[in-house]
Order: C-alpha cells, then sequence, then structure tokens
C-alpha cells in the first residue's frame, strides 16, 4: 500500500472489522452497565446485592409463604411471610368494625364514591351537572352506610371504617379544601387588609400546630366549647378538621402560582374591562394553578396518607382498622408486617394512580406552551 | 400648534400630579387637551412618566392631584367610572399582553363574550373582522406563544379593537420587536389612524410620527416640555432637551 498507486495494480486493501453492535441486549449492556470501570464497579456491587437480596425477599414473600388462614403453620419453624393473615382478616382490615354481615354496604358504598372519583378525574365528565352528581352520590354514601331507612339498620359513624372511611375522609376533605385554598390564596393578595391579615393569620396558625393536635382540638376539645344538648357527629367534626388543615397549605402552594403570573395579564384583562372575579377565573387561576399541578398534587398525596391520623380519634380507617384487626387477636398479633405490607400496597395504588394522574393533567395544561 | 381638529375634547388632564411612593414626582402639573380624532406621539427619556402618562387615561395608574376627564367621565375611585372609561379606551403594550393560555381567537372573544355578554357566534365573527384587518385571520386558532412578536402585537391590536374604543392608547408597541418586525406593527397602526380613532402612542418611531401624528408631546422629568406638529417638532425644536433628545435618537 505504500507504494504510488500508478505503479501497481488493483489491489484491495483488508476488509476493516465489522463495527461494533449498537443494537441488541449485548450492545445495551456493554453501553449502560460496562461503560467504564466505574460503570462496571456500579454494576459489580449493585448486582452482587440484588443476588443476594433478590432471592431472600423472594423466599420470604413466595417460596416459603404460608398461603392458608393457619396460624399454626405460620408459625412453623422456617416459615416465610404469613398471607394467611390477610385471608383470615381481610374483611376487618377493609372494612373496620362495620358490623360483620352489613358489610355489603360499605362495599357498594366505596365503590360507587370511587367510580365517582374516577368519573371526576375525566374531562368528558366536567360538566355543570357534575357537582350536583356529587350531592347525590354522597348522599347515597351516607344513606347506605348510616343506614336508619329503607329498611337498613343504623349504623352509627364511629363503626365505619377501613377503606370506605379512608377514601371518604380523603375525597371530601380534598374536594372541600381545594375551593377554600383558592379563596385563601386569593385573599392573601387581597388589596383589602382585613382580609388579607385573616388568611394570613388562619395559614400561619394551622401551618404553626401538626395535624395531630388539629384533630385532637376536633375530636376532644371542640364538644367542650359546644352548648350542652348541640352535639356535631365525630366524623364531621375530624372532616371539617382535615379540610381546614389541607387547604392552608394548599393555599400557600397556589399563592406561589397566583405570584408567578405576570402583572402585565392582570392590566390587560383591566383594560379589557374584565372584573376582578372575572379576571381571576379567566386569566390568573388558569396560567396559575396550571404552573402548581405538582404542588398541589403533593399535597392531595400526602393529605390521602395523612388520613390515617384519625386513628388516634378512635376512627378506624385503614391503618387503624389494621391495627385493630390483628391486635384484638393473640393468635394473628406477630404477623403485622403481612398486614403493613398489604395496606400499603392499597396505599400505594391509590397514591401512584394520584400521581399519574397529576402528570396527565400536567401535559393537558401546557398545551398551550407547546410551540 | 397642530390644531386641525380643535373640535370637542375627548380627554382632559387638568393641573394632574402623581407621585410614586412619597418622594417620586413622576407626573408634575400635567395640562393636557386631546381632540377628538386627534393622533398625539408621546415621546421622551426612559423615566419621563411619558407611559404613566397615558396608563392614568385609563386608571392603571391613579394619580393623586388635579383632574382627569375621559369621554365625558372624570376618573376618581369611582369604580363604575373607572368601567365606563375601559369601556371607551383600548390599549396595547409593550411586552403584548396576549393571555397564553387562551387561542388567538379566544383572546379576542374573551372580553365581548363575558364582559359584554355577546353570543359566541357573534363575538367570533367580529373577531374574525378585525383579525382580517391586521391580516393575520389564518392564525386564529393557533396560541400566542407559537406566533412571532410582530404577529402577537397585532393580535393585541385586533383585541384592543374588538371593544370599538373611542380611543387608543400604545404604551411603547414596537419596542420588544425585532427590526424586521416592526414594520408589519406600524402599517396596521397607520391604517387605524386613517380612520379617525383618537391614539395616544408612547414611541421613538419618528417615522411613525411623521406619518401620521398630529401633534408630537415631548416629555421630561414628569412635565411635558414642549408639543409641537411632527413637521416643526422635528425641523426646529424650541427647548434645549427635545434638541438633544432629537440629536441622540435621529442622530445616527
Amino acid at each position: 500500500m505504500d507504494k504510488p498507486m500508478n505503479t501497481t495494480t488493483f489491489q484491495p486493501i483488508a476488509a476493516r472489522p465489522a463495527p461494533i453492535n449498537t443494537e441488541g441486549p449485548v450492545a445495551w449492556v456493554r453501553a449502560n452497565l460496562l461503560a467504564d470501570w466505574k460503570t462496571t464497579l456500579a454494576t459489580l456491587l449493585i448486582g452482587g446485592v440484588l443476588l443476594w437480596l433478590v432471592p431472600q425477599i423472594l423466599n420470604w414473600a413466595i417460596i416459603k409463604a404460608v398461603w392458608v388462614a393457619d396460624y399454626d403453620a405460620c408459625r412453623a419453624d422456617g416459615a416465610g411471610a404469613c398471607w394467611g393473615v390477610i385471608t383470615e382478616k381481610y374483611r376487618i382490615i377493609i372494612f373496620g368494625r362495620y358490623p360483620f354481615e352489613e358489610q355489603w354496604r360499605p362495599l357498594i358504598a366505596t365503590l360507587l364514591l370511587t367510580s365517582l372519583l374516577v368519573a371526576s378525574c375525566m374531562r368528558r365528565f366536567w360538566r355543570a351537572w357534575l357537582p350536583l352528581l356529587w350531592l347525590v352520590v354522597l348522599a347515597a354514601f351516607f344513606a347506605i352506610m348510616y343506614g336508619n331507612t329503607l329498611g337498613l339498620s343504623k349504623v352509627e359513624t364511629d363503626r365505619w371504617g377501613g377503606l370506605p372511611l379512608t377514601i371518604l375522609l380523603a375525597s371530601l376533605s380534598l374536594v372541600m379544601s381545594f375551593p377554600l385554598a383558592l379563596l385563601i390564596a386569593l385573599g392573601r393578595r387581597s388589596n383589602l387588609p382585613a382580609i388579607r391579615s385573616f388568611c394570613t393569620i388562619y395559614v400561619e396558625l394551622i401551618r404553626g400546630v401538626p395535624l395531630i393536635s388539629v384533630l385532637f382540638m376536633a375530636s376532644f376539645m371542640f364538644p367542650l366549647f359546644m352548648p350542652p344538648g348541640v352535639n356535631i357527629d365525630v366524623l364531621v367534626r375530624v372532616l371539617v378538621g382535615i379540610t381546614l388543615f389541607a387547604a392552608a397549605y394548599s393555599a400557600e402552594v397556589i399563592r406561589g402560582g397566583l405570584q408567578a403570573v405576570p402583572k402585565g395579564q392582570v392590566e390587560a384583562a383591566a383594560t379589557l374591562g374584565l372584573s376582578y372575579w372575572q379576571t381571576q377565573r379567566k386569566i390568573v387561576l388558569p396560567q396559575a394553578l396550571a404552573m402548581v399541578v405538582p404542588g398541589i398534587m403533593n399535597n392531595f398525596i400526602s393529605t390521602f396518607k395523612d388520613t390515617s391520623l384519625v386513628t388516634i380519634v378512635s376512627l378506624y380507617e385503614l391503618t387503624g382498622a389494621m391495627s385493630l384487626a390483628l391486635n384484638s387477636d393473640s393468635n394473628w398479633r406477630p404477623f403485622t408486617i403481612e398486614g403493613y405490607i398489604f395496606i400499603a400496597l392499597i396505599y400505594f395504588v391509590f397514591c401512584f394512580s394520584m400521581s399519574r394522574y397529576s402528570h396527565w393533567v400536567e401535559k393537558q395544561v401546557n398545551k398551550s406552551k407547546l410551540r | 400648534m397642530a390644531d386641525t381638529k380643535t373640535s370637542s375634547p375627548i380627554i382632559t388632564f387638568d393641573k394632574v400630579n402623581k407621585w410614586y411612593g412619597n418622594n417620586f414626582h413622576v407626573l408634575r402639573d400635567i395640562d393636557l387637551t386631546v381632540a377628538k380624532g386627534e393622533r398625539i406621539v408621546i415621546c421622551g427619556p426612559s423615566g419621563s412618566g411619558k407611559s404613566t402618562l397615558i396608563r392614568c387615561i385609563n386608571r392603571l395608574e391613579e394619580h393623586q392631584q388635579g383632574h382627569l376627564t375621559v369621554d365625558g367621565i372624570e376618573l376618581t375611585d369611582d369604580v363604575k367610572a373607572i368601567d365606563a372609561v375601559r369601556k371607551e379606551v383600548g390599549m396595547v403594550f409593550q411586552q403584548f399582553n396576549l393571555f397564553p393560555h387562551l387561542t388567538v381567537l379566544e383572546n379576542l372573544t374573551l372580553s365581548p363574550m363575558w364582559v359584554g355578554k355577546m353570543p359566541k357566534k357573534d363575538a367570533e365573527e367580529k373577531a374574525m373582522i378585525q383579525l382580517n384587518r391586521v391580516r393575520i385571520a389564518e392564525q386564529a386558532h393557533k396560541y400566542p406563544l407559537q406566533l412571532s412578536g410582530g404577529q402577537q402585537q397585532r393580535v393585541a391590536i385586533a383585541r384592543a379593537l374588538c371593544l370599538k374604543p373611542k380611543i387608543m392608547l400604545f404604551d411603547e408597541p414596537t419596542s420588544a420587536l425585532d427590526p424586521e418586525m416592526i414594520k408589519e406593527v406600524l402599517d396596521v397602526m397607520i391604517a387605524m389612524a386613517d380612520e379617525g380613532i383618537t391614539m395616544l402612542c408612547v414611541t421613538h418611531e419618528m417615522g411613525f410620527a411623521k406619518a401620521v401624528a398630529d401633534r408630537v408631546i415631548f416629555m421630561d422629568q414628569g412635565q411635558i416640555v414642549e408639543q409641537n406638529n411632527p413637521h416643526d417638532f422635528f425641523n426646529n425644536p424650541q427647548s434645549e432637551r427635545s434638541k438633544d433628545f432629537l440629536s441622540k435618537i435621529l442622530g445616527h
């Protein structure tokens, strides 16, 4: 090849080696797991931990697990997870102290409410009649759960529990706290000093105390201030407590969004003759809320999980019902880990759905920003 | 002075004073009478109070002293009076201030539908007429951020025109635009000027001032220093400040 071209006959150059694969599993492993010595080391370390951990988890959770409701088998040496505790106790975990024979009622009520929640998330149901539907479904929920009509026996609210209570507390407090939060957020930016200070004090007071103490006050102290004979149901008091609490946090998130809307937007709306409320509703809030979807959803998810705190005022929602179910039965008491994993899965399903929904909402509201 | 149209005044400033905070005196003893149909260009160095002056006309800023009357209505804290004035006054901003979450068409129909209670179909028909006027009808269903700056400003002008204002205020309408887009906006404004609408325009586009203005007002430090017809103002400025200013903006 070194010789000048014109003096030799044509000689093909040696075939080059085939290029390194850039597709397929081998290439993927090379690019992502073994790119350089640092990556390789990390791969080995993490791989080693997984190799050690995964079999143990599988062993405990599946291979050696006991699936039947037999607590002697669960206590046997070498037994893995005792899923039998779920088989045995799932009805108490899910429905709490609600009378056993009547548990079809919370089942139906919960299905109703959950369907409504799912429907409310869909654009095609965002109609003027949706709030009305909410009132109807809530009335049905209370009628079915409380009974005392239509030949249903009466079940006091302090016996409601488990998942139906969790869903009721979460959905109602979220639905009520959101409009309240909007008003407080707008109030904190009001030109009227009285409204502004009221909203500021409200937010600072609520943020200054833990939810547990709000629930305590709602549950134990509030009745002391009531005139004798006046009795507001504990469920209602707790619901109001959670709502007020969640509203304060959401209000601050929304206020952050309001501050991010440029002043020129309000000025343009003013020159077009829009009133204060028209401006907020049509111009400011749509833009502000679009910016704070992640923050709002963060609050929603945390409120959903915070409902587990109502246990301390003797309302046995999902978490409370779980400990109630296991602690009241010494045979099954050792298997709380399995119980907690079970309810953790339920919480996860709900929270993960909310998170995915938030993702969808973000995409919807950001359509106008796409070029 | 350029007073070919000294018919009835539509805007009257009578010894208007305004302060920002306690000590920044932004408008000093403004006396100004604008005749119906008059086209005025306001210029001056930045911070001279020219934007504040026109923003007082639709009460985006409030004055603290003196009387300001627009179309026979005195501007006070009375919300009804402010609403009445805003019905007659359209405004175009430097930063366009289109509503980014609404389409171009929705930007135009918002006020007619919600303030004017016009049915959606009528509002959209009227909006399309205005969009045609600013030659941008084909963009009606896009969002503002999908348009160029010049297109956005033309949409903003169309939005203001949808309310059939008697007075149009322009607050540096071309200052945020790339040079090649300035002309398309000025062309629309010049076309408007021919239709007899009262215009007050804060701008440094002296070509525009020469083409359409009946009167040029020069402001400095919160005062109206000089006012004259464009020909005399540009060729024979009276005060030192305006000579200095003109030499800077026309100098090169």
